[in-house]
């Protein structure tokens, strides 16, 4: 009877009623990544009913979080993000079950937490998680709720569901077959994004779940809904099963956990790395050749120390010019740039000693200020 | 013949605006090929093409008024 209340707006829907509500409590959902999409998308499924919520995070709570991921507070601030989220929704709603997982999404919790689930959701941040994901679900024969943001624009996509009529099934890599090149993905740390957008496009992906689940109106199977916020503008494209991408992915579950997904997003992890303070002790005490992957005039200037600027496109073209005699250190100004020059002079010149600043010159400053 | 293009994503900052006309270019090979030497950073990007709303691969003929987007992939979240 208390529930019949809770849901009593839902359940007066006509297209809706008591049996969608039932398939609602007896459904099991996923959720990767309780950030920017994982909020506002949690907060309703929970609401709504969802019987059994799972949410991946391995991240920590930080103030500069607050401006769109809504579940959290000053007090949260530290706090694992699943453990704090799980907290909310249970006192929002104590009569469903929500399990947090506070580890990072690897191919092997993939494989062994999707079966529990009938729904997987994508609310991460990064090419190498969402291709992990997308994969996963196709070889567990997962639906795959898609959604991505970056500054006033989002995607959001139903993947691996077949259409009812045609039958036809897609996946991400129809979408995209291939991951961008590392130095031109931009995050939403280095891009920004509007608070807000996250929470529309997040909305929108648990919109789409509770349509799959509740069996009510047409999901947005094979096709991606493109939102751009300042112009008020929806654009949506049908996807088709792509030859590309059918023989790029891995087959079966051996061939997915062989298949490197840092290295196929250029995620770049054989980099080295140093920190502002190995970094600081080098430049002072030893024979360094430091090079700006920046463009010309890209803020802050540094004045501090001798450097070399030569532009990340310009790179490799330049790179038969530098000396490789004394060790090398490489920034620009988040180092992601840097990480992917440093894999590149690593790869025309084995035997250099190159490393790239951790974090950027962005980091550096504010440590040095 | 022309065509209307639409520019997603963080490529609008190469293009510097969200839509424009193109006339002349017959299939999408040619748009492109047309579109990197007018911006040649767009070389550098990884985008998918969709023509009048649907989304391809192979090489697309084109007739005036189709509207072709470029949509790059997004991973924020």
């Amino acid at each position: 009877m208390a529930e019949n209340n809770r849901y009593h707006r839902q359940i007066i829907l006509k297209e809706f009623g008591e049996s969608a509500q039932v398939k609602l409590k007896q459904a099991k959902v996923l959720v990767i990544g309780s950030g920017g999409l994982g909020c506002p998308a949690l907060q309703y499924l929970a609401a709504a009913g969802i019987g059994t919520i799972g949410i991946v995070d391995f991240d920590l709570v930080d103030l500069s979080n607050l401006q769109r991921q809504t579940l959290y507070s000053m007090k949260d601030i530290g706090k694992p993000k699943a453990l704090v989220a799980a907290f909310k929704l249970n006192d929002s709603n104590p009569e469903i079950n929500v399990v947090p997982y506070t580890f990072k999404l690897t191919k092997e919790k993939a494989l062994e937490l999707f079966p529990f689930y009938d729904i997987i959701m994508d609310g991460t941040d990064n090419f190498s998680s969402r291709y992990l994901i997308n994969d996963a679900c196709v070889i567990l024969n997962k639906p795959l709720i898609y959604g991505a943001v970056l500054r006033f624009e989002g995607q959001v996509g139903v993947f691996n569901m077949a259409d009812k009529q045609s039958g036809i099934k897609t996946n991400y890599r129809d979408m995209f077959p291939e991951p961008p090149e590392a130095t031109s993905v931009m995050s939403c740390k280095e891009a920004g994004v509007l608070g807000v957008l996250p929470g529309i496009i997040g909305v929108m992906q648990a919109t789409e779940i509770i349509k799959i689940i509740s069996g009510v109106g047409k999901p947005l199977c094979n096709k991606i809904i493109s939102y751009n916020s300042l112009h008020n503008s929806f654009h949506d494209f049908e996807i088709y099963p792509s030859t590309i991408a059918t023989n790029n992915y891995p087959k079966d579950e051996a061939e997915f956990l062989n298949f490197d997904y840092d290295w196929f997003c250029g995620a770049c992890s054989n980099v080295k790395e140093i920190t502002v303070d190995q970094f600081d002790s080098m430049r002072k005490n030893e024979k360094v050749m430091i090079i700006d992957v920046r463009e010309k005039g890209e803020h802050p200037l540094i004045t501090e120390f001798d450097y070399v600027n030569i532009p990340l496109n310009e790179f490799q073209k330049s790179m038969s010019g530098i000396s490789t005699e004394n060790k090398i250190v490489i920034f620009c100004k988040s180092g992601k740039r840097s990480a992917t020059a440093v894999s590149m002079l690593n790869e025309a010149f084995p035997q250099c000693d190159v490393c790239s600043l951790v974090e950027g010159i962005e980091n550096w400053k504010m440590i040095n200020q | 013949m022309e065509i209307n293009l639409l520019v997603f994503g963080q490529l609008s900052d190469i293009t510097k605006c969200s839509e424009m006309k193109i006339a002349h270019v017959n299939d999408t090979q040619q748009l492109i090929i047309k579109l990197t030497t007018q911006f040649p950073e767009l070389a550098l990007s990884k985008y998918s093409v969709a023509v009048n709303r649907k989304v391809v691969f192979e090489n697309t003929m084109l007739t005036d008024k189709d509207t072709v987007a470029l949509l790059p992939p997004f991973s924020g979240g």
